[in-house]
């Protein structure tokens, strides 16, 4: 079954495009951006494997989406998902986190049934 | 829900633009500008007036003295760009040109200076989506030991991205006399990003000319991916004075016509002399000047006004040590 986590997850899978745009705005507000990745996306774990550091610095979603590639590309069969963290004192806070792949079929077993 | 707001009333930053939520209208991408027809003209004039090249390269050639050779390339490269958008409305594909580029001169030539106007006009002309620089050296990418080299660059490549990556003395990235070292990890990096992510950012190297040129016979894939080798010449004497007066004028300095002519004795000696670094040594030979034009004016007891306050005088200069030695003496 389709899993539902983060931002925008009941919408169709966001294309490379709509992506860096996501990532645009995010690095717009000024949050750091990183990439996390698991195999069983149990509801109550938020802790993924991370994709390398979180990114501070960056000026354009391009680095950010060289990450998500390289990402899917050793880990084509696992969810993975972009967040943005808002360090802002008083929020410091993940401020935006989205799905930016899935595995090709979905099992059943995992933590979304 | 009454109908007046639809989901949460959630605070939003006030930023956010339409046309970034997808799902919300068309995709901001599907509309292509229609092609024009082969019999159309296009006002060349008009198209750098929108993309705002002039501004550019006046002020380069208002603020930077001399170079020539550098500002022709530069002007090759805005018009090129220039057609390459005017082509690009006809229909007519190109790939995007490779624009990663070597400045090579000695110290004080204004490579850095370039390398930021470079990104400008870049960003204007819409070859680069931010214009940012993003200025580097050998600490910033190669890493202290194993699997750390990597990262580090490929983190520097990734802050550049949508701008410039100027990597300034590029040839302490590769060490000949140590053949363990990660500086050549790091080069490889950074030739595997700038033929893959060429429309992503623009790598600027910059460096001394005798040990660039010995950087690039022991890396021809280096030479071999940049398109653009701009040598930067030493100023002549008449350019140093030129770049001398700009400095007083931005500082609200003027000299007068007493220290003027003592300031291009000062220059001419000081060409001579080892470790001359062009414009560099000019700004430190003003601040030095300023420091003894306020030593004077601190230790004469009288009244002080405007004009004292702006001109220099040659004995701000002659202090100096260039004049204490013959000319040419170390």
């Amino acid at each position: 079954m389709r899993i539902t986590q983060g931002t925008f997850s009941y919408l169709p899978d966001l294309t490379d495009e709509e992506i860096a745009l996501q990532l645009g705005y995010a690095l717009g507000n000024g949050w750091a951006v990183s990439v996390e990745f698991t195999a069983d996306p149990w509801p109550r774990d938020n802790y993924w494997a991370m994709w390398g550091l979180p990114m501070f610095g960056l000026a354009d979603p391009a680095g950010a989406l060289h990450e998500v590639n390289e990402c899917r590309r050793a880990y084509p069969d696992c969810y993975i998902k972009v967040s943005a963290y808002d360090s802002r004192h008083g929020r410091q806070t993940t401020a935006l986190s989205f799905l930016v792949n899935r595995p090709h079929r979905e099992s059943t077993a995992n933590g979304a049934g | 829900m009454n109908g007046t707001r639809p989901g949460f009333a959630l605070p939003r930053a006030g930023t956010a633009s339409p046309g970034q939520v997808p799902g919300e209208g068309p995709a901001p991408v599907a509309a292509a500008p229609e092609l024009l027809p082969a019999d159309a003209s296009v006002d060349l004039a008009a198209e750098r007036e929108v993309a705002g090249v002039d501004t550019v390269l006046g002020a380069l050639d208002a603020e930077l003295v001399g170079l020539a050779p550098v500002k022709t390339r530069i002007r090759e490269i805005a018009a090129l760009l220039l057609v390459d958008r005017v082509r690009a409305r006809f229909g007519l594909a190109a790939d995007p040109p490779s624009l990663h580029m070597c400045f090579t001169g000695n110290p004080g030539t204004g490579k850095t200076t370039v390398a930021l106007r470079m990104a400008e006009l870049l960003h204007r002309l819409g070859y680069l989506r931010r214009g940012h620089v993003v200025s580097v050296t050998r600490d910033d990418l190669v890493g202290q030991y194993v699997g750390h080299t990597a990262p580090k660059t490929k983190e520097a490549l990734k802050r550049a991205m949508g701008g410039v990556l100027f990597i300034d003395e590029a040839y302490y990235l590769y060490r000949a006399e140590n053949e363990r070292d990660y500086g050549a990890e790091s080069i490889e990096i950074l030739l595997q990003f700038m033929e893959n992510h060429r429309d992503d950012l623009v790598v600027i190297l910059a460096g001394y000319t005798d040990r660039m040129e010995t950087f690039f016979a022991s890396n021809p894939g280096m030479s071999s991916r940049i398109a653009h080798h701009l040598e930067f010449p030493d100023y002549t004497l008449d350019e140093l004075a030129a770049i001398g007066s700009l400095m007083l004028k931005r500082q609200r300095y003027r000299l007068s016509p007493a220290a003027a002519e003592t300031f291009r004795e000062y220059l001419a000696r000081r060409m001579a002399q080892p470790r001359f670094a062009n414009a560099r040594s000019v700004r430190n030979a003003l601040e030095r000047a300023r420091l003894r034009h306020a030593n004077r004016l601190a230790a004469s007891a009288g009244p002080v006004g405007l004009d004292d306050l702006v001109r220099l005088e040659p004995a701000d200069f002659l202090a100096s040590r260039v004049f204490g030695e013959p000319a040419g003496a170390r």
